[in-house]
C-alpha cells in the first residue's frame, strides 16, 4: 500500500541529524554551508566587479572573501555558543545581503572616484567606512545576543524602551541645526564631529518592543467590542488610543523631520502588530481610514509631499525642478537598461542615479544584475521575514510572537517601501534599503533586529524540558511546617 | 563576459533555491514544541522493517489459535458477518474495531463499541500504533501482530 506520508518528510530525513537523546537538530551545520555560499556569492560578484572594471586581479579578492566568511565565521560561533537552536537561515541571507551591499558601494565608489579623476577633484569612498560600520554593528549583534538570554526579559524595561524610543525618534526635530543637521530635506540625523546617526532607526525597534508588551499586557481590552454597527463591532472610542497615538507620532515625524519613510514605516508596523494582536479587521479598517485621512490633509498641508506625489505621477515633467523626479526618473533609466538579465557587475553606469549607494541602491543592482538579479534578492529578503515569521508562529509566548511577527514585518515593509519608490511604485519616501545600503544607522539597527529575532528563533526550536519550571521539591508529609489558615469569610 | 554574468545571476539564484530547500525540510517539524520530527519515526521504522508485522494471531477467546496473513488491507472486527475477524463474543460488538495500514504502521481504532476495545491496559480511544506482540483485547478474545 502506497504511503504518501512517507515520500514527503524523505528530504527532512536526510538533513535531520539528531541529538543524542532526541532532541530536535539545531541546524547549525547548515548555517555554516549556506554561509560558506553566500562568501562565494559575494567574492565572485567582487572579483567580476573588478574584472569588468579592468582593475587588477590579484589574491587580494581572495583574502576579502576570506576576511567577509571571518567575520561571518565569529557571528555564527556566537550563535553557536548562545543560541544554539536558532534559525539557520536568517544569518546566511543577511550575510548576502550584506556582502552584496558591499560589493555595490565598492564599485559606486569607483564610478565616482573615475568621475572626480576627470573633474580633477578629491572624493571620499565610502566602502572602507561601511566595512567599519559592519564590523560595529556585528559586535553590537554579538552583544544583544549575548546580553539578551532570554526575550522576555524585555518585557520588563517596555515602558523604559518605549520613552527611550519616542525621546530618540524626536530628538532631532528639537535639537539645533548644528547637532541635527537637515540633509536631503530631511531632519533626522544626529551629528557628533564625523559621525552621524539616525536616532529614528533605533527608535523603531525600542517603540516595537515597546507596542509588543503593551499589546501583550491590554490585549484584552481591546478585543473588548463596543457597538455594532451595520454588522461589524466597532471598537470603543477609548481603546483608539494606541492607535491614535502611533498616528499622532507618525504625523509628527512627517511634519516635523520631513521624514515620509518613517511615518510611513512605523504607523504601518503598529497597524499589522495591533491586527495580529487581536485578529480583528476593523482596526486594520480604522487604521487605513485613519492613513487615508493623514494622507490627504499633508497632501494638502505640506509642500514637500505634494512634491514627492508630482514626482512619483510623472517623474519626467518635473525633471529639471529642484527636487525634483530627477532622482527616480535616472533610477528608471537604470532599471530599462538593466533590462531582464542587466548589463553584468560593474559594466552598467549606476552612478547616473543621484545616491546611488544609499536609497537608490536597489535601481544600480536592477541596472547591473536585471530583474533577475534583483528578484533573487527580494526573494533573499522574503526568505528573512518568513522566517522571522515563523519563528513568531512557533514560539510559545504571546510577546514573542508580537515581537517577532513586529519585526519580520518591519523588515520586510522597509524593502516593499524603498524598492516600491525606487520602482515607481508608489511615492519615493527615502529609506534605506536594510543590509545593502550604505549607512551606519541603518545597518546597526537591523542588526539588532536580527539579533532579536534569532533569539526569538531560538527560543521556539528550543526543546521544552530545559524551559520548563521544575517543580519545587516538596517535604514529606509529616515534616512539613505548620501552614496558618484563615477561615474563610 | 556573458558568460560570468549569466553565471552569477544563476548562482545567486542557487543560494535562494538552498535556502528554499532548508525551508521546506523543516516544514513538516511542524512547530518546535514537537520534538519527535517525522524524520525520526521514519528512520526508527526502517530500522525494523525485517520484522514487519506479517499475520494476526488470536491468543485468547473462543477463536484462540486464528491466524489472519495481513496484506495491507484494513482488517474489521466484530460480530458482523462481513467482518474479516468474525467474533462471536458476548462482550463484542456488531463493528467493533479496525486494524489499518497507515505508511508502514498498523492502528487499530474503535468503531464506537459498547464494551471498548483495549490497547495493553489502555482504552482505545482515538487511532494508536500497534507495536508487534501487544495485545489488543476486545470482550473476551485476546488477538496480537507478529511478524
Amino acid at each position: 500500500m502506497a504511503s504518501p506520508v512517507q515520500g514527503a518528510v524523505g528530504p527532512a530525513a536526510g538533513q535531520s541529524s539528531a541529538g543524542p537523546d532526541g532532541a530536535p537538530p539545531t541546524r547549525r551545520g547548515t548555517e555554516l554551508l549556506l554561509l560558506g555560499f553566500a562568501a562565494v556569492v559575494v567574492s565572485g560578484a567582487l572579483m567580476l566587479v573588478e574584472a569588468n572594471q579592468e582593475q587588477q586581479l590579484t589574491f587580494r579578492i581572495f583574502w576579502y572573501g576570506l576576511a567577509f566568511l571571518g567575520l561571518f565565521a565569529v557571528a555564527h560561533v556566537a550563535v553557536r555558543r548562545f543560541a544554539p537552536y536558532a534559525d539557520p537561515l536568517i544569518l546566511p541571507c543577511v550575510a548576502l545581503l550584506n556582502g552584496l551591499g558591499l560589493v555595490m558601494i565598492y564599485r559606486i565608489d569607483l564610478a565616482e572616484a573615475e568621475k572626480a579623476l576627470r573633474k580633477g577633484n578629491e572624493i571620499s569612498n565610502d566602502v572602507p567606512r561601511q566595512i567599519l560600520w559592519t564590523t560595529v554593528a556585528l559586535v553590537l549583534f554579538l552583544v544583544v545576543l549575548i546580553l539578551i538570554k532570554d526575550h522576555r526579559t524585555l518585557t520588563k524595561y517596555s515602558y523604559t524602551f518605549g520613552l527611550v524610543g519616542l525621546v530618540l525618534l524626536a530628538l532631532p526635530a528639537f535639537l539645533p541645526n548644528i547637532l541635527a543637521p537637515t540633509v536631503n530635506g530631511a531632519k533626522i540625523w544626529l551629528k557628533f564631529g564625523p559621525f552621524s546617526l539616525q536616532p529614528g532607526e533605533f527608535a523603531k525597534i525600542l517603540l516595537l518592543i515597546f507596542f509588543s508588551a503593551f499589546l501583550v499586557s491590554k490585549r484584552d481590552l481591546f478585543m473588548a467590542a463596543g457597538r455594532r454597527v451595520l454588522g461589524v463591532d466597532l471598537p470603543r472610542a477609548r481603546d483608539l488610543g494606541p492607535i491614535l497615538f502611533a498616528w499622532a507620532v507618525s504625523l509628527g515625524v512627517l511634519v516635523f523631520q520631513k521624514d515620509l519613510g518613517t511615518s510611513l514605516l512605523f504607523f504601518g508596523t503598529i497597524l499589522v502588530m495591533l491586527y495580529v494582536a487581536t485578529e480583528r479587521v476593523i482596526w486594520v479598517i480604522v487604521g487605513l481610514s485613519l492613513f487615508v485621512g493623514g494622507a490627504i490633509v499633508a497632501y494638502q498641508l505640506f509642500t514637500h509631499v505634494q512634491q514627492r506625489v508630482a514626482n512619483w505621477i510623472d517623474p519626467l515633467e518635473t525633471y529639471g525642478d529642484p527636487g525634483g523626479g530627477y532622482q527616480i526618473a535616472q533610477a528608471l533609466f537604470g532599471l530599462g537598461t538593466g533590462g531582464v538579465g542587466g548589463t553584468g557587475l560593474g559594466a552598467g553606469r549606476p552612478d547616473l542615479v543621484p545616491l546611488a549607494n544609499t536609497d537608490f541602491i536597489a535601481a544600480a543592482i536592477g541596472e547591473e544584475l536585471g530583474f533577475i538579479g534583483l528578484a533573487a534578492l527580494l526573494m533573499v529578503y522574503t526568505v528573512l521575514a518568513l522566517r522571522g515569521m515563523r519563528s513568531a508562529l512557533a514560539v510559545r509566548d504571546t510577546f514573542g510572537k508580537l515581537l517577532g511577527g513586529g519585526l519580520s514585518f518591519l523588515l520586510i515593509m522597509q524593502v516593499f517601501v524603498v524598492v516600491g519608490g525606487v520602482t515607481k511604485l508608489i511615492p519615493m519616501t527615502g529609506l534605506t534599503a536594510p543590509f545593502l545600503s550604505y549607512g551606519g544607522s541603518s545597518l546597526l539597527a537591523n542588526y539588532v533586529l536580527i539579533a532579536l529575532l534569532l533569539r526569538i528563533s531560538d527560543a521556539a526550536r528550543r526543546p521544552q524540558t530545559g524551559a520548563r519550571p521544575r517543580p519545587v521539591p516538596q517535604a514529606p508529609i509529616a515534616e512539613a511546617h505548620t501552614v496558618l489558615v484563615e477561615r474563610p469569610t | 563576459m556573458q558568460l560570468t554574468r549569466a553565471g552569477f545571476l544563476a548562482l545567486l539564484w542557487l543560494f535562494v533555491l538552498a535556502a528554499l530547500r532548508v525551508v521546506r525540510s523543516d516544514l513538516y517539524a511542524a512547530s518546535g514544541l514537537r520534538v519527535a520530527m517525522p524524520g525520526f519515526r521514519r528512520s526508527s521504522a526502517k530500522k525494523v522493517r525485517g520484522k514487519a508485522p506479517r499475520q494476526l494471531v488470536v491468543t485468547h477467546g473462543a477463536l484462540a489459535g486464528t491466524r489472519i496473513t495481513l496484506d495491507g488491507r484494513p482488517i474489521m472486527m466484530g460480530r458482523a458477518d462481513d467482518s474479516t475477524l468474525v467474533l462471536d463474543d458476548d462482550y463484542a460488538s456488531t463493528r467493533h474495531a479496525r486494524l489499518s495500514l497507515r505508511g508502514t504502521d498498523w492502528y487499530v481504532e474503535d468503531l464506537g463499541s459498547t464494551n471498548g476495545t483495549y490497547l495493553d491496559r489502555a482504552k482505545v480511544t482515538q487511532p494508536l500504533r500497534v507495536p508487534l506482540g501487544v495485545p489488543i483485547r476486545i470482550g473476551k478474545t485476546v488477538i496480537e501482530l507478529r511478524s
